[in-house]
């Protein structure tokens, strides 16, 4: 376990390299002068601002040293200058940071909790109306433009029945609680006030609802899936002749093994995740980096484009990499596959 | 003299088309039909005022009226028109390019394989939306350049397929003996390997449609893919967000891509259904 | 013999419905076991005799219908709703399969097979005092260093210790019926040898009373005191098994004998039966072994035989009176 383990992370320096190499390309692929990724339109016309820029990025020279250039300002975190916000776009992501994991790591835990259960479930009743129910559940999730159920859910549930509070992570009246992590869940509960706890819940809810559903598909499916496979294999039959009832075959046997395949497309999910919260989070005012993102499109604030793709692209590499390390654990059969 | 009674046989079902399979395929079909023939019957036009602004459904406007006064079932409608042809250019060209590089990639081995992996690898590391905005952006925003964006953003995913499929099929015999026979390579490749490889690309292809449209939406949704007054299902959602309480102006769309999403997702599930050696 | 029996399964018949109809895999078995007795029952592949096993014990699936009655000592338990089956199993009957590699939660150590073993019969017993007895399961079972193999898990064993965990955590609870469905089929012919040596003395030490199911006649010989041959979801003879590997009174059997290599038998050619058995749907009229029997008459295709008394046993056979008994070629009975 400990070599595979070892292999994936040696791997992921090339990997990580790639991204940046990537990221270059795509920069140096836009229209007209390469400045314009870095300054954008208005600014190219100052000279002062323009010859600095050069000198920052190297442009004057060659390109392979662009690209030295370029990674070593990768390395000491430097993504540029965000047109928009004229502030670092390193630091615009960092601020912004913990609204979209807050919010992404929500829509996980209601994606697979949810999704584990159907599939279990769906496995247990197979071919009865819940299986079919859940099937059907399931695909219209992963068919959802998760903008527009967004959209239209923040219609229904905020405006005619008011069940769910306007935008944001918080009232607007609310002063967010001091930072800890970043997360006004945790924090909120670490300053002991519930009130705005609830508060930070009950704005979570509905956008985490909306970006689970399209992994809760998925999850469900899959977990059905692996629970049928194991379900006939000979090991659930002994230990129901051991007197395993049948809750415990169902979990504490099937569910395990059934688990472990599981995981893959847990972590797979992620990247749905990332491209919904890029997606909704302009939906419900939610101040994290899928706003920063599309704001910088319907810019074309190339620094805070190209700063979010490498962050999104390390993002991927690191939950795949997580996602590997628990296959490994979860499996004691690794190191003979 | 006795009439001789010959009814014609009651038709069977084929055991291929189960629900899913059936739901899947009308819908896009539909859909085609629509896509093909709506500029033949819609008593409006997509891009011309039709009525007041901003108005909800109503028997003149099943689905109201926009920003612009524009009937947005016709819009709906003609959207399809954009999507579809975008989703099949796309596809098709990743398909293509894809399926070359990967059939190359799994047939010589070596520095070639290694080489057009790590790019496929490197691709696939990032989340295909943002991937997707960033070639947007710097090509610049458009309709054109977001299937450009689409297809860099897809095409290593035909490739891994593709190569997993030729090294499968370059160690069966038949392909052994054509190589001692004194077959070029090209030869061995276009005329034993490739023709077997093909099904699975294809099946995939056909359920990644879906997903594709989706990707299209997503783009346009952001701004950079289709502009105004492009009836684009993305756009127009884009536009219904900004009119958040006339919610019909997003509703047409987002069902539309709903329902094509859906349909293909059906038509993937119910075709994997078949594949799958347990359900049989 | 005069006290009742242990196991009483009479009338079993085991109806599978499937898209094309129903099929009747097991069509009225009649099976006792006696305390402390052996039974073999015997029978090639797809003849039910592992399907007559787990519809005694409630395992079958519930769209498949069981009919009849399986008694354990007076208590019927046919039919009995699964939680109090699942009290019963693994503590008054256990059961033990084919393969031991499949038949073993992966992801589990062996310490968890065991622990849940005895945990599952008796929920005061800690963590502590149910690892403590796993070890003297294992040891009971002759596996070395049992200690350190409770953190092992089922695929660092080989198939002959995980067979041997397996009748450990059948044993654990000291069931009075132990139902072996091909233990040795999946393992080493040298390994064979082995587990039947274990289940030897799991027999002696405990009291157990053993259900042997194999289509392997050399293992049943030296183990068995009595055997039941099956046929096409049907019994076809049963008696002593001593009387049966001497003298077999069916056609069936003579022909699995004759088929059998034997030691005390010189050279001479092996036998098959010709032909194949039934598939489960196309179950004819009649014997169901009458296609490949080479004494077959008219009333041999037309009317199922019934298990009848002869001495010793019972065979079901039209002709079981006017056939002799075939006597293998050595006077002596058993092949080892």
């Amino acid at each position: 376990m400990k070599r595979f383990i070892l292999r994936r992370l040696v791997a992921m320096p090339f990997l990580v390299l790639g991204i940046v190499t990537a990221a270059f390309l795509i920069s140096h692929a836009t229209q007209g002068d390469p400045l314009i990724s870095v300054l954008g339109d208005r600014q190219m016309d100052n000279p002062e601002v323009v010859a600095a820029a050069k000198a920052r990025w190297g442009l004057d020279r060659p390109l392979p040293e662009q690209y030295l250039v370029y990674v070593r300002n990768l390395l000491t975190g430097d993504l540029g200058i965000s047109i928009r916000t004229k502030q670092p776009v390193t630091r615009d992501l960092l601020v912004r940071l913990p609204a979209t994991l807050e919010l992404v790591i929500a829509a996980m835990i209601v994606g697979s909790g949810i999704g584990i259960a159907l599939g279990v479930l769906a496995a247990r009743f197979r071919d009865r109306p819940f299986d079919h129910f859940s099937r059907l559940f399931a695909l219209i999730g992963s068919s959802l433009p998760v903008f527009w159920s967004g959209l239209i859910l923040l219609f229904i549930f905020s405006v005619k029945v008011h069940w769910i509070p306007g935008p944001g992570r918080l009232d607007a009246r609310t002063t967010p609680p001091d930072f800890v992590t970043g997360f006004y869940t945790v924090d909120s509960l670490i300053a002991s006030d519930f009130g705005k706890f609830l508060d930070a819940l009950h704005h979570l809810a509905l956008p985490a609802l909306v970006l689970g559903w399209a992994v809760m598909g998925i999850i469900s499916r899959m977990v059905r899936a692996s629970m049928l496979d194991v379900l006939s294999q000979d090991y659930i039959l002994a230990a129901r002749a051991r007197g395993a009832r049948e809750a415990r075959v169902l979990f504490h046997h099937a569910l395990r093994n059934a688990l472990i395949p599981t995981l893959t497309i847990i972590g797979f999910s992620f990247a749905y995740l990332i491209t919904g919260a890029v997606l909704t989070e302009t939906i419900f005012s939610w101040p994290g980096v899928g706003s920063y993102a599309v704001n910088a499109a319907r810019n074309l604030d190339y620094p805070a484009i190209m700063g979010v793709t490498i962050v999104g692209g390390l993002a991927f590499l690191i939950t795949n990499l997580i996602t590997d390390i628990a296959y490994a654990l979860a499996d004691p059969r690794i190191d003979m596959k | 003299m006795a009439m001789a009674s010959t009814n014609a046989p009651a038709w069977r079902r084929p055991s291929w088309l189960t629900l899913p399979v059936a739901a899947g395929g009308l819908i896009i079909l539909a859909w085609i039909i629509v896509a093909l023939t709506v500029p033949l019957w819609t008593p409006y036009d997509p891009v011309m005022m039709a009525g007041r602004r901003l108005m909800p459904p109503s028997a003149a406007h099943w689905l109201g009226t926009d920003a612009l006064g524009r009937d947005v079932l016709a819009r709906t409608l003609w959207g399809a028109r954009f999507s579809l042809t975008i989703a099949a250019a796309v596809i098709s060209a990743a398909v293509v390019i894809g399926a070359l590089l990967g059939a190359l990639a799994g047939f010589l081995g070596g520095i070639v394989d290694g080489a057009i992996m790590r790019f496929a690898d490197v691709t696939l590391s990032f989340p295909p939306i943002l991937l997707a905005m960033a070639v947007t952006a710097s090509l610049g925003p458009g309709m054109q350049n977001a299937a450009v964006a689409m297809i860099i953003v897809w095409w290593p995913v035909y490739a891994r397929l593709m190569r997993a499929q030729v090294l499968t099929i370059k160690q069966r015999e038949h392909v052994e003996a054509a190589v001692a026979c004194g077959a070029p390579p090209a030869r061995v490749l276009s005329k034993h390997v490739l023709p077997l490889c093909w099904s699975p690309i294809l099946v995939n292809a056909t359920m990644d449609f879906g997903q594709v449209v989706l990707l299209a939406a997503s783009l346009s949704f952001i701004g950079l893919g289709a502009s105004p007054p492009t009836p684009e299902w993305g756009q127009m959602i884009s536009e219904g967000a900004n009119r958040f309480y006339q919610w019909w102006i997003a509703f047409g769309p987002g069902m539309a891509i709903l329902s094509i999403v859906l349909g293909f997702n059906f038509l993937g599930d119910g075709v994997r259904d078949l594949m799958d050696p347990r359900t049989q | 013999m005069n006290a009742a029996p242990l196991l009483d399964i009479s009338g079993l018949r085991v109806a599978i419905p499937t898209a094309t109809g129903t099929v009747e895999a097991v069509s009225g078995i009649d099976i006792t076991l006696d305390k402390g007795e052996t039974l073999g029952i015997v029978g090639e592949s797809g003849c039910g005799k592992s399907i007559t096993m787990l519809a005694a014990m409630g395992l079958l699936p519930p769209h498949i219908a069981v009919t009849g009655s399986a008694k354990l000592g007076t208590r019927e338990i046919l039919g009995l709703p699964q939680a109090e089956l699942a009290g019963l199993r693994g503590k008054s009957i256990a059961m033990i399969f084919q393969d031991p590699l499949t038949a073993l939660n992966p992801v589990l150590t062996v310490g968890d097979h065991l622990g849940e073993a005895l945990r599952l019969h008796d929920s005061h017993l800690s963590k502590r005092a149910a690892a403590e007895r796993a070890v003297e399961l294992l040891d009971l079972v002759s596996i070395p260093e049992p200690r350190s193999r409770l953190r092992q898990y089922p695929h660092e064993f080989s198939g002959g210790m995980r067979q041997r965990v397996m009748i450990a955590m059948a044993v654990a609870n000291d069931p009075q019926v132990l139902i072996a469905d091909e233990p040795t089929t999946a393992l080493d012919v040298t390994v064979q040898a082995q587990i039947l040596e274990v289940l030897r003395r799991m027999r002696e030490r405990l009291g157990l009373a053993l259900i042997i199911i194999t289509h392997d006649l050399g293992i049943v010989a030296g183990s068995a005191d009595r055997l039941a041959v099956m046929y096409a979801g049907r019994i076809v003879e049963d008696g002593e098994a001593e009387a049966v590997f001497a003298r077999p009174r069916h056609p069936y059997t003579q022909g699995l004998l004759a088929a059998v290599p034997r030691i005390d038998a010189g050279m001479r050619r092996l036998v098959p039966i010709e032909g194949a058995p039934p598939s489960l749907t196309a179950r004819l009229q009649g014997c169901p072994f009458h296609p490949r029997c080479p004494h077959a008459a008219a009333i041999c295709r037309s009317e199922v035989p019934r298990l009848a008394a002869t001495d010793g046993g019972r065979v079901a056979c039209h002709l079981a009176d006017r056939l002799p008994a075939l006597t293998p070629p050595a006077s002596e009975a058993r092949a080892q």
